[in-house]
């Protein structure tokens, strides 16, 4: 179990702005009447994303709203790791340590997150980095890999890794994705070794079917 | 070497890399959303029936047949409305194909969720996606928004079944890919396993009959309706049929994605789309071929193991979510395996005992024993601390923590004893470790 408590720091009120408060009249729904508490884990996810983290007051304004005791929620935002619950960086690097990543060189990745932003849960000087160890983010075949903020940058090596750390902490863009030239996405590196006859995106797919296959006898309508 | 590879044009995903383009109008070049209407009014009897006849097992990691389980539903819809949940929260370590389905090939998953919904009376499905995949998440809802605008769904379609479909997601828990703690999350929770039964087909998301699927196992479905169940079941030994996605990661040339057929030869597989194993097949440690739960195999049966759920079952081990974990002699195989004690740990619900104390007694002695700092003892108490955990937990998680652990003292034994003895002959005197 990873414990996780809330900041000591708390501001006094928590507002959703215009935009999101639209966005949680929509959210609501998807969900049966009676049953908006399915809402609770968006709900606390966009206040994230309006605040950079999760606080008290949040979490007892989206209980308000959910008719949800203030427990149940801090219970959820406190059970869920992707809630921060005290301050990040402007850029939020979670780093993928878990073993198909650390099989192909996420030690070496962390390390780099020592020397150029410190101990992870700790906010670089100039507020623009922080970071942290994450279990298994689901990019196995694009180790080792990290995602900062909301996208995902992939197969990365010390070099470029360290380089993109720099111009984030210097305010420059970089665009997420996989950092080999060799490769698209999961393909293997060099050039695919399926998927190559054209036939497959002609358009002969989309031909229409007479019959499906083991359709006799169609059913009596 | 000489095991016949899957033909291209019996690939289900064919934009599995994402090289065409993932909308609608292309999806449906490559055969997505083709005579579905055509399968609705073959009834719903038929599409079970054939999904039960394609022999296709789902692809989560249980390996339950998709047929069958979708027959659990109650035949006539009563005072509670039926759901469909598509789990879409892939997280077991070494797994990352239903990302490349969602932001890919959604109109595939899309497509089945509407036939999969028909076939189980359901009006509404939920496709409950992990936190982290925030691009599949959005990519997945651009697919569905142009399936509403184009009527395929919707509570109007042109094929004549009310459908919603809602994308709803996590917030980083492993624990919420294990189906009754998916629906506690969908339904405002902590994601705690329920205990069973009841079982989702009688009491699931809101006390209604609902059934969970995994993604790969759902999008795979109206290509099976479209092409045949005998076509599905052609590929790979009995009652393992089909095609399936295999995560290639680790100590591969070059770690891929790949989608195959069944029963193919690991080391194939390895060699015909990954690159083969850094430095070359001798040099290979062991594998763990289903994600993170199963137990590890040494290099001596990856030579011939086959790789369906049979094959590794006969070596205690499993097909998992097909997530090829390649470890060469590189690696420090304990320290990989603490790696995965730890991710166990961190992710345990805490609910039940054994699990949420068990998991991190065992990273602890397993961080020692990389260093060699233990004793030939405690490798027997660490197994049965492990036997401990087995079996004795409400959902799989404890077993998951279980295995890999089982796996390593099974396999490597021999290692950890000689790192613990050049440990200690390297000092005067270790005082024997009290197990913590």
């Amino acid at each position: 179990m990873a414990a996780r408590k809330p900041a000591k720091d708390q501001p006094a009120s928590f507002s959703w702005s215009k935009e999101n408060k639209a966005w949680c009249e929509e959210q609501l729904k998807k969900y049966p009447e009676g049953r908006e508490a399915s809402a609770v884990i968006p709900f606390l996810w966009q206040a994230q994303k309006q605040e950079g983290w999760v606080s008290i007051p949040a979490m007892e304004a989206i209980a308000k709203q959910l008719a949800m005791p203030h427990i149940r929620v801090l219970e959820v935002a406190s059970f869920y790791t992707m809630f921060n619950l005290a301050p990040v960086g402007e850029y939020f690097v979670q780093l993928c340590g878990t073993t198909p990543c650390m099989l192909r060189g996420a030690n070496d990745l962390k390390k780099i997150c020592e020397k150029a932003i410190g101990p992870q849960n700790h906010i670089s000087e100039n507020g623009k980095l922080s970071w942290l160890e994450v279990e298994c983010l689901g990019a196995c075949c694009n180790a080792p890999m990290v995602q900062i903020n909301d996208y995902y940058y992939e197969d990365l090596t010390p070099e470029i890794f360290e380089d993109i750390l720099g111009k984030l902490s210097r305010g420059e863009f970089v665009e997420p994705g996989v950092f080999n030239a060799k490769r698209h996405t999961s393909d293997p590196q060099g050039g695919p070794t399926t998927l190559l006859d054209e036939s497959l995106y002609d358009g002969s797919a989309a031909k229409p079917i007479r019959k499906l296959p083991n359709s006799d006898p169609a059913p009596v309508k | 070497m000489d095991s016949p590879m899957l033909q291209d044009k019996d690939r289900i995903f064919t934009n599995l890399y994402g090289l065409h383009d993932y909308r609608l109008e292309a999806a449906k070049q490559r055969g997505a959303w083709n005579a579905t209407k055509e399968m609705l009014e073959m009834g719903r009897d038929w599409i079970i029936e054939q999904t039960k006849a394609s022999g296709l097992r789902g692809r989560g990691g249980a390996g339950f047949p998709t047929g069958l389980k979708w027959s659990f539903m109650p035949k006539e819809v009563k005072d509670r409305p039926h759901y469909l949940i598509v789990n879409a929260d892939e997280s077991e370590p070494g797994t990352c194909k239903d990302r490349e389905i969602m932001r890919h090939d959604p109109h595939l998953l899309i497509e089945g969720c509407l036939v999969a919904s028909f076939a189980m009376q359901a009006h509404a499905c939920y496709i409950y996606i992990r936190g982290e995949y925030i691009f599949e998440r959005e990519q997945l809802q651009r697919a569905i928004d142009e399936a509403y605008a184009a009527k395929l769904i919707g509570k109007d379609n042109i094929h004549g079944w009310p459908f919603d479909l809602y994308i709803h997601h996590g917030a980083g828990a492993y624990i919420c890919g294990e189906e009754t703690a998916l629906l506690e999350s969908l339904e405002g929770k902590k994601g705690q396993p329920r205990l069973k039964p009841p079982f989702p087909a009688g009491a699931g998301l809101y006390g209604c009959p609902s059934t969970v699927n995994n993604v790969e196992s759902i999008a795979v479905v109206p290509t099976i309706l479209r092409r045949g169940a005998d076509w599905f079941r052609g590929f790979g030994r009995e009652n393992n049929a089909g095609t399936k996605i295999f995560c290639i990661s680790g100590h591969v040339n070059n770690p891929c994605n790949v989608e195959e057929e069944m029963s193919i030869p690991l080391k194939d597989l390895l060699e015909k789309h990954a690159g083969g194993v850094t430095g070359g097949w001798d040099n290979l440690k062991a594998v763990i071929p289903g994600g993170s739960s199963v137990r590890l195999l040494p290099k001596h049966i990856c030579d011939d193991v086959l790789m369906d759920f049979d094959a590794l079952m006969e070596h205690k081990s499993g097909l998992g979510t097909a997530a090829v974990i390649v470890m060469d002699k590189s690696t420090d195989i304990v320290q990989a395996i603490a790696r995965i004690s730890y991710f166990y740990k961190h992710e345990s619900c805490g609910q039940c005992t054994p699990c949420r104390e068990g998991t991190g007694w065992m990273w602890r002695v397993l961080e020692r024993m990389a260093k060699g700092d233990s004793s030939t003892e405690e490798i027997d108490k660490l197994l049965d601390v492990a036997g401990q955990i087995e079996g004795h937990t409400i959902c799989a998680l404890g077993d998951a923590a279980a295995w890999p652990v089982q796996g390593l003292i099974q396999h490597f034994r021999g290692e950890i004893e000689e790192r613990i003895n050049l440990y200690r002959a390297n000092k005067a005197h270790v005082p024997v470790m009290a197990a913590e």
